[in-house]
């Protein structure tokens, strides 16, 4: 009989922004915005031999009801910027950048990524989203220029160019070469991309960095999001933290892989999670359940509830039943909040009534069974077990944590959690090479280089 | 006697085209941290005010107006604000200016990477907007034309101006954007209440509600206050309309006097370009004359190397700034005499690197000391501090007004 080898898991953290599930109350919460905070975050990664570290975007502040949204964690600094950053202050951790599609433009975007890249050495990664709202658009020159159904097309278009772009400057390109007198061959940097998006040409100034392509990401888990990602990622952010949805969204993505020539371990899907940990199963029960009273407050249940229902509910008990009016459905209170594009509005107020009304819950505990429940929950060792079972079986590939407290919310994963890991053989004891690709277990990029006229 | 502000210029490999083929050149690792590292921590060593990261949008060139296909010249560089970035954690109290282009790229964008800048420095960031006009530059983005200078125009900083006073006036706009979005949360916004459930103090987060005649731009910024409140704004000025850009937006302006009456003339017109803006006295503007310098401790040695560089080159090198050559000391002569026309400060662009950053480093920077002339120790953690600038308060704060 042979046995099947352990998968290794793939670990990755974030640094939670603008959810409220960061619990900004708790007495060890630190900043937001100081470099600190992210440095001790990226430190306690590597620490863990995470595979890397991520940034998330959003590219205007939240909006309840006309106002800023003052509830949750609001405010954060250019993910490319504070990376960079944080690239002097580690050096094996992958740096993963969330960066919009829409209101950028290649070029910028391409010479940026290759510039942490090489700052790095090899460890950038860039995490494409799209977005298409107005709302968004009112802080840019182009405005709300993108319908809805060319986010995608437009996604990869992008991404295409920006290879394009990554691919203009050719090994040896780069000489600096002082007896011959040549600092760069002929033709360096050379690009022309004509397309339905992007009409662009001329040369690229800055050559590839050590990873040729940065790992790229993707975390959009609609039909085209998943497509999106077979054909061009190598990381997806799936949304599916139970172990019966993320075995079925695993086949599904890793057979999208095979119509692009891509194997399935090119393409790496790690879920994000949160987790809570206790000395004894009941502890860590306990335990979760003041962090969920902690993430969602009277006043962020009303919020939450109110952003489903479209109007306002403020005369609603927090502790009461759910409201008795129906929503608006085409009313939109809450603005730059994404809680509900995945499933419809109307299909959520659905699964919420019927939830509360089966188990009994007030506004606020519904709020918090359907928001705020960790994935994992245990003892250390039931959490490594977890962790474990679900990637071996194929739910996952690994995961991307997100602390409920900044900073020092991974330190009980890291010295808790990540020895059993290590253990039991299926996490790296240290960093086996120094790119991201190499710590994803990625084959090196596919370049395409323009033949010499 | 006040001291002088001193910054340098980096770029490459230095300033002439051929000082990457000198011995102590390290060229193939201008795309390196460590390179950098190396550079800025040696100006910190001598204690400067700030260093500039040049940056162009495009691949370099040696033609001012036009791509060209030279292979014998530094081709190649990295974005300027991540470098600088990636070099705050490394320092400590010396300035990073990075150079940003404001033709093809977005203001909201800018304004949140400086300020991030800003807190990963723990506040020693400036910025350094710079227009393009190279019709190579708007293809590399296929959005916009713009005005192509010829060739007869490039002989001429005041021809150039009129021709570009379009993308200038777009520069106002998107350094104007640029600092409302600094001051869109106010120092104190959030406020961690949670008696009352609230992160934030809405109130005190405002929408910046820019309207130019180029774009606009709603807001909020995404990024609470830079610890600077405002980083330092710098422009570097050769005619009447950038002296006006300047006039109006920076808190330190770069001009190129070839002379000492020259640095009186230059002055004089930026001090009549400034008289056209109201800003309040208490938003002080340094002027720093730059130099690009060839530093020797053998009188005439510097004039040499020079001159062998140019001969590698082919050509003899000149450049917008005064070309200086010689000994630290007779800088710091001619500094402390151009000083008298009322120059804060001086942009130093060394020749090559290293020998010129470690000459003005080692060289010139005890010898200012020794006249009294230059700090001894650095005397602030912040940009604007070490320039003598105040921290502005938000304007919104100011205002009162709801966002």
């Amino acid at each position: 009989m042979t046995v099947k080898p352990l998968k290794q898991i793939h670990l990755a953290a974030q640094l939670p922004s603008v959810q409220h599930t960061v619990i900004w109350s708790d007495p060890s919460a630190g900043s937001q915005i100081a470099f600190d905070s992210f440095a001790r975050l990226a430190r306690t990664a590597e620490r863990g031999k995470f595979d890397f570290f991520f940034l998330s975007e959003g590219l205007r502040l939240r909006e309840h009801k006309g106002r800023v949204l003052d509830l949750d964690v609001a405010g954060r600094p250019e993910a490319l910027t504070v990376l960079s950053a944080l690239s002097a202050v580690t050096t094996h951790l992958g740096l993963a950048a969330t960066v919009n599609s829409t209101f950028n433009e290649p070029y910028d975007v391409a010479r940026r990524v290759a510039t942490l890249d090489h700052l790095s050495g090899g460890r950038a990664a860039w995490n494409v989203v799209t977005s298409h709202d107005a709302f968004t658009g009112e802080n840019f020159r182009r405005g709300s220029f993108l319908d809805e159904a060319d986010r995608y097309t437009r996604a990869a278009e992008f991404l295409h160019t920006a290879r394009e772009l990554w691919d203009s400057w050719r090994p040896g390109d780069f000489r600096a070469d002082a007896a011959a007198g040549e600092f760069v061959r002929p033709g360096a940097g050379r690009f022309a991309h004509r397309g339905q998006h992007f009409d662009i040409s001329g040369r690229f100034s800055t050559p590839a960095g050590p990873q040729g392509h940065p790992v790229i990401i993707q975390a959009g888990d609609s039909p085209e999001g998943r497509e999106f990602a077979a054909a061009d990622a190598d990381v997806i952010f799936s949304r599916h933290a139970d172990l019966a949805g993320g075995r079925a969204a695993y086949r599904d993505v890793k057979a999208r892989l095979a119509k692009y020539g891509r194997d399935p371990e090119d393409l790496k899907i790690i879920p994000s999670v949160s987790y809570v940990l206790g000395d004894t199963p009941a502890e860590a029960a306990e335990r979760a359940d003041e962090v969920a009273r902690a993430q969602v407050s009277p006043q962020t249940a009303l919020m939450l509830m109110e952003a489903a229902w479209g109007r306002d509910l403020s005369g609603y008990d927090p502790d009461g039943p759910l409201p008795d009016v129906d929503p608006v459905p085409e009313s939109v209170v809450t603005k730059g909040h994404n809680l509900y594009r995945s499933r419809g509005r109307e299909e959520t107020v659905r699964h919420w009534r019927k939830t509360a009304e089966e188990r009994g819950l007030s506004i606020r505990e519904l709020i918090t069974e359907v928001t705020a429940r960790p994935t994992f929950v245990g003892t250390p060792r039931q959490v490594a077990d977890a962790m474990n079972e679900f990637v071996q079986s194929d739910a996952a590939d690994g995961f991307v944590f997100s602390p409920n407290v900044v900073p020092g919310g991974l330190d009980e994963l890291v010295d808790r959690v990540v020895p059993l890991l290590q253990e039991m053989g299926v996490h790296r004891a240290d960093y086996t090479g120094p790119t991201l690709r190499d710590h994803l277990g990625l084959k090196p990029a596919r370049r395409h280089f323009e033949e010499t006229p | 006697m006040t001291h002088l502000h001193l910054a340098v210029a980096l770029d490459g490999t230095g300033w002439h085209p051929a000082a990457w083929r000198e011995p102590d050149a390290r060229p193939a690792e201008i795309l390196t941290a460590r390179y950098w590292a190396d550079l800025v921590l040696e100006a910190e060593r001598g204690l400067l005010d700030f260093v500039t990261v040049e940056d162009t949008l495009g691949l370099q060139t040696s033609a001012f107006h036009r791509p060209d296909d030279r292979t014998d010249h530094v081709r190649g560089r990295l974005d300027a604000v991540l470098l600088t970035a990636a070099l705050a954690p490394l320092t400590s109290r010396i300035g990073l200016v990075p150079t940003t282009n404001v033709t093809h790229t977005e203001p909201f964008h800018l304004a949140i990477g400086i300020a991030s800048l800003d807190h990963a420095s723990l506040g020693r960031a400036g910025w350094r907007p710079q227009i393009t006009s190279r019709a190579a530059d708007a293809a590399h983005f296929g959005r916009r034309t713009t005005p192509q200078l010829t060739d007869e125009d490039v002989t001429d900083s005041e021809l150039i101006a009129a021709r570009l006073r379009g993308l200038f006036g777009e520069a106002h706009e998107v350094v104007e954007a640029v600092r409302r979005l600094w001051d869109s949360w106010e120092d104190d916004a959030v406020i961690r209440d949670t008696a009352t459930g609230r992160y934030l103090d809405g109130a005190k987060v405002h929408h910046v509600d820019f309207e130019g005649e180029h774009f606009s731009v709603r807001g909020p910024s995404i990024t609470p206050r830079p610890p600077q409140g405002q980083p330092v704004v710098t422009v570097l000025a050769h005619a009447s309309t950038p002296y006006e850009l300047a006039a109006a937006g920076a808190d330190v302006v770069f001009v190129t006097p070839q002379s000492r009456p020259d640095a009186v003339a230059r002055l004089g017109a930026f001090e009549r370009a400034r008289q056209r803006f109201e800003r309040p006295a208490a938003e002080p503007i340094r002027a720093f004359a730059d130099l690009v310098v060839f530093l020797d401790e053998e009188p005439g040695r510097a004039a040499e190397r020079k001159q062998r560089l140019d001969e590698a080159d082919g050509a003899v090198f000149g450049s917008d700034a005064l070309v200086f050559t010689g000994t630290p000391a007779e800088l710091a002569d001619l500094l402390l005499d151009w000083r008298g026309t009322g120059l804060d400060g001086f942009r130093l662009r060394p020749g090559a690197l290293p020998h010129d950053l470690t000459a003005i480093t080692r060289g010139l920077v005890p010898e200012l000391q020794r006249r009294g002339a230059f700090r001894t120790a650095y005397e602030a953690d912040t940009l604007r501090g070490l320039l003598g600038l105040p921290r502005p308060a938000s304007r919104y704060a100011r205002a009162g007004a709801e966002g």
